[in-house]
């Protein structure tokens, strides 16, 4: 049996809960005692079998993604259940990121809306290779064709440049069931089967064993001297003992001994499995190399564009260091330049010099060491990334690689943003006192933290190296601001990943 | 064209968080209940570092109200794949009166669980702690991510999640925090009972029905474990029975079945129509009660 994971979107007014709740009790995926729970005068409120937060039966809102799980005899679904109204981007781009088929539910009287243009879109934008267009509610349109066909004819129109698999329409009444599980009789003009025989043979995503293999090195298990195995998820392809592969980034090729397994050493593995693979030379491998195909290698480059769905409440800032984590390496990136912001309701190009929470742009990201990547439309692995507040620690952004930004139009000068990317905070001049031991404290201090210091004693040397992108100490006489170094480190902007720990704050200077 | 079948499908891809936390933190830990759910993980576990040994140590909070079969067979597993264990028991709680009678089950469970758990985690410097929750077994659980943020308290924030997407897991934590991981999220109580039969995973005799000495509580069957206080007029009787789910002997309640085999615990989830938790007196102590736990430090 095979598993399927879907993700639907959609609003309470859209019946999504309804429909959710019609496919688990339909097949046995709900239980009597939740289903006593939702009970209410004698009916069952199947809407309210997904609600899962107090706050959102305070609220009457879903304010989260939800997972849900049942099961036919043919095939095994996981759902991502995600609101339509609160944080739809971020919601629906966190279903659709791992999703194989998406549903769009439409309401068959208000026909096509800006909002199910807009799930559309997010769905296609995270790589989703199928749609099921639910136009539900028909049992209030008295399962009119007319009306069935109008919607079909927007959306196909609409979804044509979206570059989707496949697009299927189904004339449903979630709260009735007609068209859900089994073919209803009030609607013989449609033959397209239910939606749920669609999801229990539409085609999940094995194909990732049709691309090149990629492997990215998650841990190096090395339990004895005489065993060293290369431990990971493999993101595409298959691999078997005798494979020539190449190592990246360093470039060497080697050929796999082995794929080590508990249950006995397998003759074959392909993705989505988790192995441990060994080779026949002694090479320096570690967390974040690839191995793959050596015919088929992977791009390697540090200036990319890609499309960035931002998820923070603060917006991106332009040349500020995040960190970027991309399959198995997590290292410093920054935004460069934002090339067009996408209007979510008219799906339009805008010029823009910002991001803010749920908005969607395509951006130049330069990273700190070159990636080992796919384009994301090629490989979701591969070409998936996310990106981390170093000091708040919040996760930011989700992109999606879309190509190598123009590296030979890259300016000859070295600019404040590169410095920054590299050194990890911004440049400054911090003054102190000429006189005593605290200057080289602080310097210490500093230095320790991963901070480019150094000491001045004039104004002209302190620019100088705050040119350069170094936090100058200059020496003088004026009067000082008493700042801890923590202080000085958050102004610095500065990453914690080179925080010390054994240092204790508090000093003032 | 070869696709993989669900139940590896979600082994691989419980392998790959187990090795993401023992690569990225410094001090994992693996909650090991005792039950079905964590003989599972822990068998994860050595598939993901095979060759080698299970990385990190075993951590049982013991409420002392476990039943006896349940440590016996801890005592036993352990043992058996060489695995470290760390039990955790509040001794200042017990030693103080604490118990299910005297305290209600709510009170018990947050001394004798929660605190002795946010305990162990801090007393061992754990940064990361594994355990066995999946989605499907209770509403407030289908909207946890796989890596949980907890706050320096261990509290959990439901409405300030990390979003979390593909494959990709944020481990950035400062000092004192911790994140809870739940390798089985994706999988569903059949899931767990289908790879316990075909990987031959040791479970607990208590899940198989046999003849046993209990009180008939309304639907519940209650234990008498632990000198168990009856009601007036009730009187323990040998119906044919087994555990469901396990947890403390007050708290967990058995059900009629005659399913003694793996074949036909999985035969009787198909028929069933009541969900995995219901005899578990905790969560229904009132509404949301999983969810205020978790918010407090529970798993």
């Amino acid at each position: 049996m095979e598993l399927l994971r879907f993700s639907t979107a959609g609003s309470v007014d859209d019946g999504k809960s309804t429909l959710i709740g019609r496919l688990l009790f339909d097949t046995k995926g709900a239980y009597e005692d939740q289903l006593a729970s939702i009970r209410k005068n004698g009916t069952i409120d199947l809407s309210l079998l997904t609600d899962g937060l107090r706050a959102e039966r305070e609220q009457g809102i879903t304010i989260d993604v939800a997972y849900r799980y049942f099961a036919t005899p043919r095939r095994k679904f996981i759902i991502a259940d995600t609101p339509g109204h609160e944080q739809y981007t971020r919601n629906m781009a966190t279903g659709a990121s791992t999703a194989d088929l998406t549903i769009v539910l439409i309401d068959a009287r208000k026909g096509v809306l800006p909002q199910s243009r807009r799930h559309a879109y997010i769905a296609s934008l995270l790589g989703t290779p199928r749609v099921a267009v639910a136009i539900n509610k028909m049992d209030l349109v008295d399962f009119s064709q007319d009306v069935y066909n109008t919607i079909q004819g927007e959306f196909t129109e609409f979804a044509e440049g979206l570059g989707f698999q496949e697009v299927r329409f189904f004339p449903i009444s979630a709260l009735d069931g007609d068209n859900v599980v089994v073919p209803s009789p009030r609607t013989p003009w449609f033959d397209g089967g239910s939606l749920l025989q669609y999801l229990e043979t539409a085609p999940g995503l094995a194909e990732a064993d049709r691309k090149p293999f990629r492997l990215p090195v998650q841990y190096v298990i090395r339990p004895t001297l005489d065993f060293r195995g290369y431990a990971g998820q493999i993101a595409s392809g298959t691999v078997r003992p005798g494979d020539k592969i190449l190592i990246l980034p360093s470039g060497r090729t080697t050929t796999v001994t082995s794929l080590a397994s508990f249950g006995g050493d397998l003759k074959e593995a392909f993705a989505p499995m988790s192995v441990t693979l060994t080779i026949a030379d002694e090479i320096d491998i570690s967390r974040g190399d690839m191995l793959v195909s050596p015919i088929q290698p992977p791009h390697v480059a540090h200036r990319l564009e890609t499309a960035l769905v931002w998820m923070d409440e603060q917006p991106l800032r332009l040349g500020r260091p995040y960190l970027i984590k991309h399959t198995t390496s997590q290292i410093r990136a920054s935004v460069v330049a934002i090339q067009h912001r996408i209007d979510i309701k008219t799906l339009e190009h805008v010029p823009s010099s910002e991001l803010k929470l749920n908005e969607i742009a395509v951006v130049t990201l330069e990273t700190q060491r070159p990636l080992l990547f796919d384009r994301y439309c090629s490989n979701r692995n591969t070409g998936a990334f996310i990106l981390i507040d170093p000091v708040s620690n919040a996760t930011v952004a989700a992109g999606m690689i879309r190509g190598v930004e123009g590296e030979h139009n890259r300016p000859l000068r070295v600019s404040d943003e590169e410095r920054r990317l590299r050194y990890g905070h911004k440049p400054a001049i911090v003054n102190v006192p000429r006189e005593g031991e605290l200057v080289y404290e602080l310097e210490r201090a500093l230095f320790d933290r991963g901070v480019q210091v150094a000491i001045a004693d004039q104004l002209d040397q302190a620019r100088t190296l705050q040119q350069a992108g170094l936090v100058a100490l200059l020496r003088s006489d004026g009067a000082y601001v008493q700042r801890t170094i923590d202080e000085i480190f958050r102004s610095l902007e500065a990453d914690h990943t080179i925080l010390d720990e054994s240092f204790t704050s508090g000093e003032g200077i | 064209m070869a696709s993989l079948p669900h139940l590896q499908t979600l082994e691989a891809e419980s392998i790959h968080i187990l090795r993401e936390v023992m690569a990225e933190f410094e001090r994992p830990v693996m909650l090991y209940s005792v039950g079905k759910d964590s003989s599972v993980m822990v068998r994860l576990a050595q598939k993901a570092f095979y060759p080698g040994p299970i990385p990190f140590p075993l951590l049982h909070v013991d409420t002392t109200y476990k039943f006896q079969e349940m440590i016996e067979f801890r005592d036993h597993f352990v043992k058996q794949i060489g695995a470290r264990l760390i039990v955790h028991t509040n001794i200042e709680a017990i030693a103080n009166g604490a118990n299910p009678y005297r305290l209600g089950t709510e009170k018990c469970c947050a001394l004798l669980k929660t605190q002795a758990l946010l305990d162990a985690l801090r007393e061992g410097g754990f940064d990361a702690a594994f355990g066995g929750a999946r989605r499907d077994e209770e509403k407030s659980r289908a909207k946890e991510r796989i890596y949980s943020f907890r706050d320096r308290f261990g509290q959990w924030d439901p409405k300030n999640q990390r979003p979390e997407l593909w494959n990709l897991y944020n481990s950035r934590i400062n000092k004192g925090e911790t994140i809870r991981v739940f390798p089985l999220s994706n999988w569903t109580e059949m899931d767990v009972w289908q790879y316990i039969e075909d990987e031959k995973i040791p479970v607990v005799p208590m899940y198989f029905a046999k003849e046993r000495s209990v009180v008939v509580r309304g639907n519940t069957l209650v234990s008498l474990e632990h000198n168990a206080p009856l009601r007036p007029g009730e009187q323990p009787e040998l119906v044919m029975s087994r555990m469901r789910s396990l947890g403390c002997s007050h708290c967990t309640g058995a059900i009629r079945s005659e399913a003694d085999t793996l074949p036909k615990i999985i035969d009787e989830l198909i028929t069933f129509r009541r969900s995995e938790r219901e005899n578990r007196v905790i969560d229904h102590d009132r509404e949301g009660s999983m969810e205020l736990k978790k918010r407090e430090g529970y798993f």
